[in-house]
């Protein structure tokens, strides 16, 4: 499903991704860990697309596409979704609207006519349910003044809503207290499935307690330097990120 | 997002057509070109109209060639030669217009084409429409239904010989022909507008609205709207325009007068789609209109929404005099300039009564190489215990040429009052574009929704057909300019 070889980046001349390699097949949740300044975010807006960074060498293929060729609405029309790390205020927006206009766009992409209202709404209710999102918050500004808690809730809503085939969560844990880690995991664990596959973001073990990946991997200094399954993130947990630097160092 | 994608995009915005820039091939009937006593006399006497009325244009007329262009105004101005404007244009009329079936069918066509229908079977259900092409009124529909809630809904000229004492008594009672330099010439020329009176006690049973059209060459457009609601009555009004694309710049130097009496509420919805000219600033409409409501009465209500979108440059205050004590004034403002745009626009809030109350939402939004001006004066005079206003000023800047400017003034001479201003300038920012780029909205979509949702406050003030127009409109006008 998703295949990364070799991908270097750079912004404003600065090379943060060094060759990094990463397969993802379809229904596999992999957590990428590392200290601050990994790269972490780098890659997770190298995915997106986002225009600032620089692919300088490497491929991207998603489900037989190259990733990078695709501006970053039909990456997101393709099926690739980032929950952002920090997410992006729009005042006068509702929730809702911007739902219903993103979920058409992406109908449209594929030949589809836009959706029926009613079954907008009808999605919109189920999806509420899933994720326990509180119904004030759809008809509000997007994410204006809402919590840090109810951002990143938000953003698996919204998951939720676009049903993609790949979700890219960017430290959705930072800055949740253990309550609203729960929901927003438990929200991410009922969109699990055979098919749709997740890349989990996290600088702590503890929102990997709640989802539990098949495949954790060290980032560090824009490479993965070491991949194992969750109890790999266990024992960082105990012992820091310190030994996985010197034992890199020592490599190289 | 790097500086070449953002003029790109910007290009793009650029190329977008003028979608009303068609012209009609219709036969007019024009004045010769060019300002005199003989041409005010001209116009007076096609209209048919009572020595009083020559009089007061003749007066108006000759206190305008006294006066001088200001120039207090926050954009560039090239001078404009009076001489070369033709001040009167109508079409060719076979009959006496008493049914649409006699209206030619070219105008009954282009009225279609602009989304207006006049035809009986297609209207706008809900909606009476005055449509004014040129220097003068086509048509006015459901005229009857209207009639028998004792509603006026006509043509200025028609409510001349109809209504005189009504429009004897209230026209230039708001907008003297004193007032500025366009109201004089206004005063001097007008060709036609509207007229509506709403008796005592009665709440119009439909919105009433009137579509302006210029479609002649050379051609200025002078309209006059002249609105009374009595005691305890209500009345929403709306009024849209559009012009052909045309290379040389033309002249709309309207008057708009409302009066209030007791309880009475007025609401005057503008969505203004001027051509604005093309990318490099050739061509477009002079916007240059007083527009100006007094609340005669106690607990009376004006309130102004506009929504203006296009337009060369857009000069004009809708202005609220709040005399009767207890009286409300509003104005809620949408202006967006792009390419070579210019507006200056804003409002005059006059707090005379006791207890009187004004609110001011203005969002002004430039992209391009445009600029936006919002100028606002509240003043409170001395005997009016109690004023209140509230003003808020946000301005959003798409892409780094454009420029916003705020001039609120006030003028307080009562320590009673309660005076608060907001103002905020935010710009469109590559983060919001990229949140919803990643949600699979595109860019130009993307800048219609947050600019939408930057609106959405004034937007909510219109009547629903319209707020539904005008998305659209923002959408069409600032598609893609990101910054
Ligand atoms: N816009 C930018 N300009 C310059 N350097 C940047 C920019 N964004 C990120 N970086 C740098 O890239 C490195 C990786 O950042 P990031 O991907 O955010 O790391 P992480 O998410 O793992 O903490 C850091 O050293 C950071 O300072
Ligand atoms: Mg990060």
């Amino acid at each position: 499903m998703l295949s990364i070889k070799n991908l270097k980046a750079e912004i404003e001349g600065k090379k943060i991704l060094n060759g990094l390699n990463l397969e993802v097949k379809a229904g596999e949740v992999h957590a990428i860990m590392g200290p601050n300044g990994a790269g972490k975010s780098t890659l997770s807006a190298v995915l997106a697309g986002r225009a600032d960074y620089e692919v300088t060498e490497g491929t991207v293929d998603f489900d037989g596409k190259d990733l990078l060729e695709l501006s970053p609405e039909d990456r997101a029309r393709e099926g690739v979704f980032l929950a952002f790390q920090y997410p992006i205020e729009i005042p006068g927006v509702s929730n809702a609207n911007f739902l219903k206009t993103a979920i058409n766009e992406k109908r449209k992409y594929q030949g589809l006519e836009p959706m029926e209202a009613t079954d907008f709404l009808k999605m919109m209710r189920e999806k509420m349910e899933l994720v326990e999102m509180d119904k004030s918050l759809t008809s509000r500004s997007l994410n204006e003044g809402f919590s840090g808690g109810e951002k990143k809730r938000n953003e698996i809503f919204q998951m939720a809503m676009l049903e993609p085939k790949l979700g890219i969560l960017d430290e959705t844990d930072s800055g949740l207290d253990i309550d609203a880690l729960r929901l927003v995991s438990e929200g991410v664990n009922k969109l699990r499935n055979k098919e749709r596959s997740f890349i989990v973001i996290t600088h702590y073990q503890r929102l990997l307690d709640y989802i539990v990946p098949d495949f954790v991997h060290v980032l560090y200094k824009g490479r993965i330097v070491k991949s194992g399954d969750a109890s790999l993130a266990k024992e960082l947990e105990e012992k820091g990120y310190d030994w996985i630097k010197q034992e890199v160092e020592a490599n190289s | 997002m790097s500086d070449t994608q953002e003029v790109d995009i910007i290009d793009q915005v650029v190329s977008q057509e003028y979608k009303y820039g068609f012209t009609t091939d219709i036969e007019m009937d024009s004045a010769p070109m060019g300002l005199s006593e003989d041409i005010v006399r001209f116009i007076s006497a096609k209209k048919n109209e009572p020595e009083w009325m020559l009089e007061w244009r003749l007066k108006a007329y000759r206190y305008w060639l006294t006066l001088e262009e200001p120039n207090w105004q926050n954009f560039k101005l090239a001078p404009i030669d009076y001489q070369k404007i033709i001040y009167y244009a109508a079409p060719k009329e076979k009959i006496k217009l008493d049914s649409l079936d006699q209206v030619d069918p070219e105008l009954l066509k282009t009225f279609e084409k602009l989304g207006i229908s006049l035809t009986e079977q297609k209207r706008l259900t809900g909606v009476a429409v005055d449509a004014v092409f040129d220097s003068v009124s086509i048509a006015t529909t459901f005229k009857d239904q209207l009639a028998e809630k004792g509603v006026i809904f006509c043509a200025i000229s028609e409510a001349l010989h109809e209504h005189p004492e009504l429009v004897k008594k209230y026209i230039g009672s708001v907008v003297p022909y004193t007032d500025n330099y366009f109201s004089a010439l206004n005063a001097a020329v007008f060709s036609d507008g509207s007229f509506v009176y709403i008796p005592k006690g009665v709440r119009c049973p439909m919105e009433l609205s009137t579509y302006f059209r210029i479609n002649a060459e050379n051609t200025g457009q002078f309209e006059r709207t002249l609105i009374i609601a009595d005691d305890n009555s209500y009345v929403s009004y709306l009024e849209g325009c559009t012009a052909p694309m045309r290379d040389e710049n033309q002249l709309h130097a309207a008057v708009v007068e409302l009066v209030a009496m007791e309880k009475a509420e007025i609401k005057y919805s503008t969505v203004q789609n001027w051509y604005p000219g093309d990318k490099d600033g050739k061509g477009g409409i002079y916007n240059f209109v007083t527009k100006r409501g007094s609340c005669e009465g106690a607990h009376s209500k004006i309130s102004w929404t506009q929504v203006e979108t296009g337009s060369a440059i857009t000069w004009k205050y809708p202005s609220c005099i709040l005399k009767g004590d207890y009286s409300n004034g509003e104005f809620f403002s949408v202006a967006v300039t792009n390419n070579m745009q210019q507006a200056d626009t804003g409002t005059k809030m006059i707090h005379i009564g006791k207890n009187t109350k004004s609110r001011i939402v203005s969002k002004g939004i430039s992209a391009g190489k445009s600029h936006n001006t919002y100028r606002g004066l509240v003043k409170v005079n001395k005997k009016a215990e109690n004023a209140r206003n509230h003003t808020q000023c946000d301005s959003m800047l798409i892409g780094s040429r454009s420029g916003a400017h705020t001039f609120p003034y006030l003028e307080i001479s009562n320590n009673t009052a309660t005076v608060e201003h907001e103002a905020s300038t935010s710009k469109i920012g590559e983060d919001q574009i990229f949140y919803c780029n990643q949600r699979g909205i595109g860019t130009e979509e993307a800048i219609g929704l947050i600019v939408n949702g930057f609106c959405k406050e004034v937007l909510n003030q219109l009547p629903m057909e319209f707020a539904v127009e005008a998305q659209k409109l923002l959408a069409v006008s600032l598609e893609g300019s990101v910054g």
